[in-house]
């Protein structure tokens, strides 16, 4: 998923600067015509994302190979699915998560990328492309990123249902999300989302404030609980999106839960107090609890994970050489190091092989085949994560994106389900 | 030449009349003509509805006497807002009478007025969140009450609970009262309390039909800061009440997150009324401009 950032006044300020500068290349283009030549270094790209993928390093290996200067626009998710809607021009390109297309597409300020264009496009891993890991078919329900892989042309409103040359977003990163715990306060192993909403965890749990996000959890715990069997989690009905909340309001009157949390260190500061032992998380989370010298735990659970996916897209306002530019880094995004550096943190990059090669085999093996760590296991920036002979939790890659259930998803029923959630979060 | 000084006036008040039109007026005639407006999950569209203020109290009186979202959300706000003033008026009041009738010197009352304002040096997240490592279950507080002895579990109300929303509400917001009270007071010649004394009136009298009336502007100003900030607030509310408990901010701010922009809106323009209604009703007890 994505972070959030605290830093509101770095945030205004890039902005700032992005519109100047956006006015006056912009105005640059349209006078001189911009023929497309492939002369990229020396360009900027004004690179609107969550901080998730936007690391002071890939910019920096970025600008050594390719000349191309990355300057990073970090909001929050919400704030990156407003941006492409009211403000396309204010960026070059952007790193959105899959399962806002629904809600951005349709505004046709995101353009096609064009497949041709992308060195690894027949690479991309299937898990995104066909929903398959390991040829085998993995849980749909939701914004799954296949259903909204390929757009009809360019400049296409609608998704097709078949491949195309058109490619809504190519991948950067995407995971397995599941519950984030505390095994020395818990003092037994979870193995089923209904933990969530366990009497016996009562004030000890939280959930995620962000309802297209937080609400998947609680049907995972609900159906896990035997309550209710959705027919698409991702895409409740009103009778469903009822059900559900009616279920989280009894649970929150019962003082099932300990607080709700929006921000990324939200949840790791409720985590490391102990406020709460189990809780809607995201994997580099449980990496920061960890990192303080406190046992965290992510496990797979039965009814599998919650996965999400984001990637690059191209606003329709982008010109000329920037375009050119923004599928060179793409290209380069794809080429292995900025892949390897993002599996070094526990995500997944999109082209498997290529980050391979920029990986050494103890790291390949615990981070992607789920064996024990050969040696210490490091974050990119230095700090030890796992000592030697730990074993990933959830296991490997096959085990945990072949085991997703649902995605973060934007339901037909949106508009109701926040409304819905409004009335959750005032009960 | 009177003539020429208040077209003199008239420029000099432009500047600011002119930010404030910009960065006020302006947007404000935005959000009002947007909360009109259609919208779906992907744009706005200018129209001419009243769907999003009937959403917003969709079911609210037919379902009456139990509460709908809306008003249990307004009524919550309300319920913080009146006691947040209770306590701040109470509060600053005293620490204002302390000041200005208890400190004999003047330099030890600016002394201390200033030492009341250090807490601003830092921000107020900042402030609110210092709460928490002293509030939480495994908290400064708790530890201490279980290794005396006086409880044998983390007393669980002390944080993320209507509790401490309070404590931070105050904390943050006393100061707003303590300074036009303080303000107030200063201004009163010492010698009509003097006057109420030897007429025979009792130290509660004096308070009540002196002091009070007296400081009644400074009382009024306190009271819109107060009321105006908690009214709006969502973040003390958001991170002391662990987001549980509902503010009209944060309903205002998932719909802008959701780009239901003409919702937010027209749950704005609710909230700027409301506000509005309890300035109004304010000033009808005190009439400021002729105090001052």
């Amino acid at each position: 998923m994505s972070y959030r950032l605290n830093g509101k006044s770095v945030d205004r300020r890039t902005f700032l600067k992005g519109t100047a500068a956006a006015g006056a290349t912009l105005a640059g283009a349209q006078i001189l015509g911009a023929p497309a030549v492939h002369a990229e270094s020396g360009v900027t790209l004004r690179y609107l994302g969550t901080a998730v993928n936007q690391s002071a390093e890939i910019a920096k290996k970025c600008k050594e190979d390719t000349g191309i200067t990355i300057e990073y626009i970090p909001v929050t998710t919400d704030e990156v699915a407003k941006r492409i809607i009211t403000q396309p021009n204010s960026f070059d390109m952007v790193d959105s998560e899959y399962f806002s297309l629904p809600n951005l597409v349709p505004s046709g300020n995101l353009i096609g990328m064009d497949a041709k264009k992308i060195k690894y496009s027949d690479k991309l891993a299937t898990v995104i492309t066909k929903g398959e890991v390991d040829g085998k078919k993995i849980g749909m329900q939701g914004t799954a990123p296949a259903k909204v892989f390929y757009l009809e042309g360019e400049h296409s409103k609608s998704f097709a249902k078949e491949p195309t040359e058109w490619i809504t977003l190519i991948p950067t990163t995407y995971n397995a999300d599941t519950l984030g715990m505390r095994p020395d306060l818990i003092g037994h192993k979870v193995e089923h989302w209904k933990a969530l909403l366990d009497p016996e965890l009562k004030g000890k749990t939280a959930l995620i404030n962000v309802p297209s996000i937080g609400i998947m959890d609680a049907a995972m715990a609900i159906e896990s609980a035997g309550l209710m069997k959705y027919k698409d989690k991702g895409n409740q009905t009103k009778e469903e999106i009822d059900f559900t909340i009616e279920t989280l309001i009894k649970a929150k009157k019962a003082g099932q839960f300990r607080a709700f949390w929006t921000d990324f260190n939200e949840s790791v500061n409720l985590m490391a107090s102990g406020e709460v032992v189990l809780q809607s998380m995201w994997s580099p989370a449980v990496t920061a609890v960890r990192s303080k010298g406190i046992k965290c735990a992510y496990p797979g659970l039965a009814e599998g994970y919650r996965g999400w996916a984001s990637g690059f897209g191209l606003p329709r306002t982008t010109r000329g050489k920037k375009i050119d530019a923004a599928y060179e880094f793409v290209n380069w995004f794809l080429s292995g190091w900025a892949g390897a550096y993002l599996n070094r943190q526990g995500y997944y990059s999109a082209v498997l092989d290529t980050a391979k090669e920029y990986m050494k085999p103890y790291e390949w093996d615990f981070w992607m085949e789920g064996k024990p760590a050969a040696q210490d296991i490091h974050a990119p920036d230095g700090t030890l994560i796992e000592k030697a002979g730990a074993v990933r939790d959830g296991g490997s890659y096959v085990d945990r994106m072949g085991h997703v259930a649902c995605w973060n998803s934007v339901m037909d029923q949106n508009e109701y389900m926040v409304k819905k959630w409004n009335e959750f979060i005032a009960a | 030449m009177a003539k020429s000084s208040t077209k003199t006036s008239y420029w000099q008040a432009a500047p600011m009349a002119l930010v404030f039109l910009l960065f006020f007026a302006v947007p404000l005639g935005v959000i009002l003509i947007v909360s009109f407006w259609k919208y779906t999950q992907y744009s706005i569209s200018p129209a001419f509805i009243f769907s999003n203020y009937t959403d917003i109290f969709s079911g609210c009186f037919t379902q009456l006497p139990s509460l709908c979202t809306t008003f249990s959300t307004y009524l919550q706000t309300l319920i913080f807002c009146a006691e947040v003033w209770a306590l701040t008026l109470a509060i600053g009041f005293t620490i204002a009478y302390f000041l200005v009738f208890e400190v004999r010197t003047t330099t030890m009352q600016v002394v201390l007025a200033l030492l009341c304002t250090i807490p601003f040096w830092t921000s107020n997240v900042i402030r609110m969140i210092s709460w928490i490592p002293l509030l939480g279950r495994n908290g400064l507080i708790n530890q201490g009450l279980q290794d005396v002895g006086l409880t044998s579990h983390p007393i669980e109300w002390l944080l993320y609970s209507h509790f401490s929303v309070l404590l931070a509400f105050v904390h943050l917001n006393t100061v707003f009262m303590i300074i036009p009270i303080l303000n107030s007071m200063a201004r009163i010649d010492k010698s009509l309390i003097e006057a109420a004394h030897d007429a025979g009136a009792s130290a509660w009298q004096t308070l009540w039909n002196v002091l009070i009336p007296l400081c009644k502007p400074g009382i009024a100003i306190g009271s819109i800061f107060v009321i105006t900030v908690v009214m709006g607030d969502y973040i003390t509310i958001g991170i002391m009440g662990g987001q549980q408990i509902a503010s009209v901010g944060k309903v205002i701010q998932v719909q802008t997150n959701f780009l239901q922009f003409p919702l937010a809106a027209a749950n704005a323009v609710v909230l700027l009324a409301t506000v509005l209604v309890l300035i109004w009703a304010l000033s009808r007890l005190v009439d400021i401009r002729k105090e001052l």
